[in-house]
């Protein structure tokens, strides 16, 4: 590639970056918003940085495009530092905040030449360009239109168009689905993929919505208050999470009576056997693995159902649970949340995954009052920096 | 510097199309008919008294009756409300409509984009007040057949000058309150109150303060009492609107020798004469140099506050 340098390494590259906010007095630590995070989004990827709300996904893309600056570590966009060269990176980053807006009473059309203007588009190229990427966006219709008057979901594949429109070899799409309806979010995710995989773009998405969003994603990183718990293919993920880990099985039988739950305990590979929430049901809670003698496979679940059919029980229903994304999602961010922190077993894994690093300040955003706030950022704008001076 | 050019381009823009400058230019112009139709008719009373002082061009902008003010004095009062008006939501417009943090991650710099607005204010001030001032000049010269010596054009080009000095003061600080707050209300309000305290409490205050560092007795000597005009006057010069009083008073007005108090017997003897502008020019200067200062005060705060600001709320 021809597009200049570091053209083999990386496209977005994070090493130990973190950023703390500062808080209303001198002697409060703050909040730090993102801990020592280290990822890395190869050409031609879809990542995917998903996390609950507060969780510091925004401020690593703006830390990415050299909009605030790190409190440690460093990023490389396109082997350029943000924090040093953030016109360089912006020149060549197409960006989508969250909750994108435009100027309501222009057009779509002079919103996007607004954009190829501050990029230094010729005008005709500009004509041209902001014409192609409205079609693209499926929104060639509405050129005329003031945006005043767009839906949420036509604002948002605006905001597509608008990133697109510099010609970009990264797209930094933030929270690209966030209020728009479920048929919205799979357009929109049809459109970021194929748009993407047209340019061969590296994509870096950042949402809370794990379910969605992974179906477009190469590799996806879970981030929960502030640090990177986990990263690589859904697959991986769950492999990694729930390996070795008891499963749970729910049967639903004709008659879950005594006998049955007898017949379940008896087997070796399960340990504790328990009614369900509906009468008919019991739930075992199975070892991960349950090798059996002749080569039958080693699913719990598989086990329990043939065990149970030749003890003559009549099986209406079996679930496994503990294995599907909403798991994953569950189990990674169920202790991010200020209030959800002791919520058992489940967030103590989360945590545990990264033990020795030591957690703070992703509890303290709501500690000031009003009153510390204001102080807070008055003093954040005196002996404060940010930004990208020249 | 382009990334700002771009942005002053479309703010400009925005600011014609906007229905907020409408307003802003009806209310101007109505200003300027009102300080007409009143120079009219005082001049035409005092036909012989304005030909003597031999500048009637002028007199258009000057003159007041005992029932309405001079055309200066409503810029003085009204000046701060166009500035503010232009620049409350500056930056927090942006941040509002979720536009800035689009607008930070195209290649321009942070700064562009408020030195843009700002420039784009200037422009629009500019247009707003050149126009004006002109329509009422215009209008003057149709209406009292006098026309304009060149003196009295590089005078009246001055007041325009210092006029969008004083309100490009305005917008500064309107900016900066855009910058500090993030509601654009909030910030619209401390622009109103700073506008108010400034025009009505400010020179209460300097009479006041004045009277307490240097009190007039009944017995009062004259050096006592000059003391206490000047801390009045140097106190009061602390509002912009001051400032700008005194500045235009003297440019429009050639035969205006001080903005200061005066003694009679400075006054005994004195030759009847007028100054020349740049005379007129000298006696203000320091008036000009504090409203510059105060631009740059106000400008360099907010682009300072602007700069050190994290995108995210």
């Amino acid at each position: 590639m021809a597009r200049g340098g570091a053209a083999d390494g990386p496209a977005i590259l994070a090493r130990e970056l973190s950023k703390r906010y500062p808080g209303p007095t001198p002697e409060d630590p703050g909040t730090l918003a993102v801990d020592r995070l280290t990822f890395e989004v190869r050409r031609g990827e879809i990542f995917g940085l998903l996390g609950p709300n507060g969780a510091g996904k925004t401020t690593t893309i703006l830390m990415l495009l050299g909009l605030t600056e790190p409190t440690s570590g460093e990023a490389r966009v396109l082997g350029h530092d943000p924090a040093r060269e953030p016109l360089a990176v912006k020149r060549r980053v197409g960006y989508l905040p969250d909750s994108v807006g435009f100027y309501d009473d222009l057009t779509a059309e002079e919103n996007l030449l607004y954009t190829a203007d501050l990029n230094g588009i010729a005008a005709d190229e500009a004509a041209r360009r902001a014409r192609e990427r409205l079609r693209e966006v499926g929104l060639e219709y509405a050129r005329h239109t003031r945006v005043g008057a767009f839906s949420r979901g036509m604002r948002q594949r605006l905001g597509v168009a608008d990133a697109l429109l510099k010609d970009p070899e990264v797209l930094i799409l933030d929270e690209p689905t966030l209020g728009i309806d479920p048929e919205g979010v799979r357009d929109m995710l049809a459109l970021i993929r194929e748009l993407a995989g047209r340019r061969g773009l590296a994509v870096l998405v950042s949402s809370h919505l794990l379910h969605q969003v992974q179906e477009i994603c190469d590799r996806v990183g879970i981030f929960v208050g502030g640090r990177l718990v986990a990263a690589g293919r859904v697959e991986e993920l769950a492999a990694r999470l729930f390996g070795g880990e008891p499963v749970e099985v729910e049967v639903r039988l004709c008659r879950a009576d005594e006998r049955a739950r007898d017949a379940i305990a008896k087997l070796p590979f399960v340990r504790d056997v328990r009614p369900g929430d509906d009468p008919r049901t019991l739930r075992a809670t199975c070892e991960a693995r349950a090798p059996g003698a002749g080569g039958e496979p080693d699913e719990p679940g598989a086990r329990l159902a043939r065990a149970l059919v030749e003890a003559g029980f009549d099986i209406v229903g079996l679930s496994v649970r503990g294995r599907g994304l909403d798991d994953i999602y569950h189990r990674y961010f169920e202790g991010a949340e200020p209030g959800r922190e002791a919520r058992g077993s489940l967030a103590g894994r989360a945590r545990s995954l990264d033990a020795g690093r030591p957690r703070d300040g992703a509890a303290d955003e709501a500690a000031a009052g009003p009153v510390g706030a204001f102080v807070g950022r008055l003093r954040r704008l005196l002996p404060g920096k940010g930004g990208d001076g020249r | 510097m382009t990334g700002a050019v771009v942005v002053a381009r479309k703010e400009i823009a925005d600011h014609f199309r906007s229905l907020r400058f409408h307003i802003v230019l009806a209310l101007v112009a109505v200003v300027g008919l009102v300080a007409l139709y009143v120079a009219g008719q005082t001049i035409r009373q005092n036909a012989e008294s304005a030909t003597e002082a031999g500048s009637v061009f002028l007199l258009l902008f000057t003159t007041s009756n005992d029932r309405l003010v001079p055309f200066t004095s409503f810029l003085s009062f009204l000046g701060p409300l166009v500035g503010l008006a232009l620049g409350f939501d500056a930056i927090s417009g942006e941040r509002a409509r979720g536009t800035l943090a689009r607008l930070l991650a195209q290649p321009i710099h942070r700064d562009d984009v408020i030195n843009g607005k700002f420039l784009a204010g200037l422009a629009t001030l500019a247009v707003l007040f050149v126009g004006v001032t002109a329509f009422v000049g215009g209008i003057g010269l149709l209406f009292t057949g006098v026309p304009p010596s060149s003196e009295e054009l590089l005078r009246l080009v001055a007041f325009v000058v210092v006029t969008i000095l004083y309100v490009a003061f305005w917008l500064a600080v309107a900016i900066l309150f855009s910058v500090l707050f993030r509601q654009a209300a909030t910030s619209a309000l401390a622009g109103v109150a700073l506008w108010l305290f400034c025009a009505v409490f400010l020179p209460l205050l300097a009479g006041m303060v004045a009277d307490a560092v240097a009190p007039v007795g009944t017995d009062a000597t004259v050096a006592e009492e000059l003391r206490n005009a000047y801390w009045q006057a140097d106190l009061s010069r602390l509002s912009p609107a001051t400032l700008y009083d005194e500045a235009v008073g003297v440019l429009l007005m050639p035969d205006v020798r001080t903005t200061g108090p005066i003694v009679i017997t400075q006054v005994i003897g004195m030759v009847e004469g007028k100054l020349s502008f740049l005379q007129s020019l000298l006696l203000v200067w320091p008036q000009i140099v504090g409203l510059v200062a105060g631009v740059a005060l106000a400008f360099g705060l907010a682009y300072v506050s602007f700069m050190r600001q994290e995108v995210r709320a």
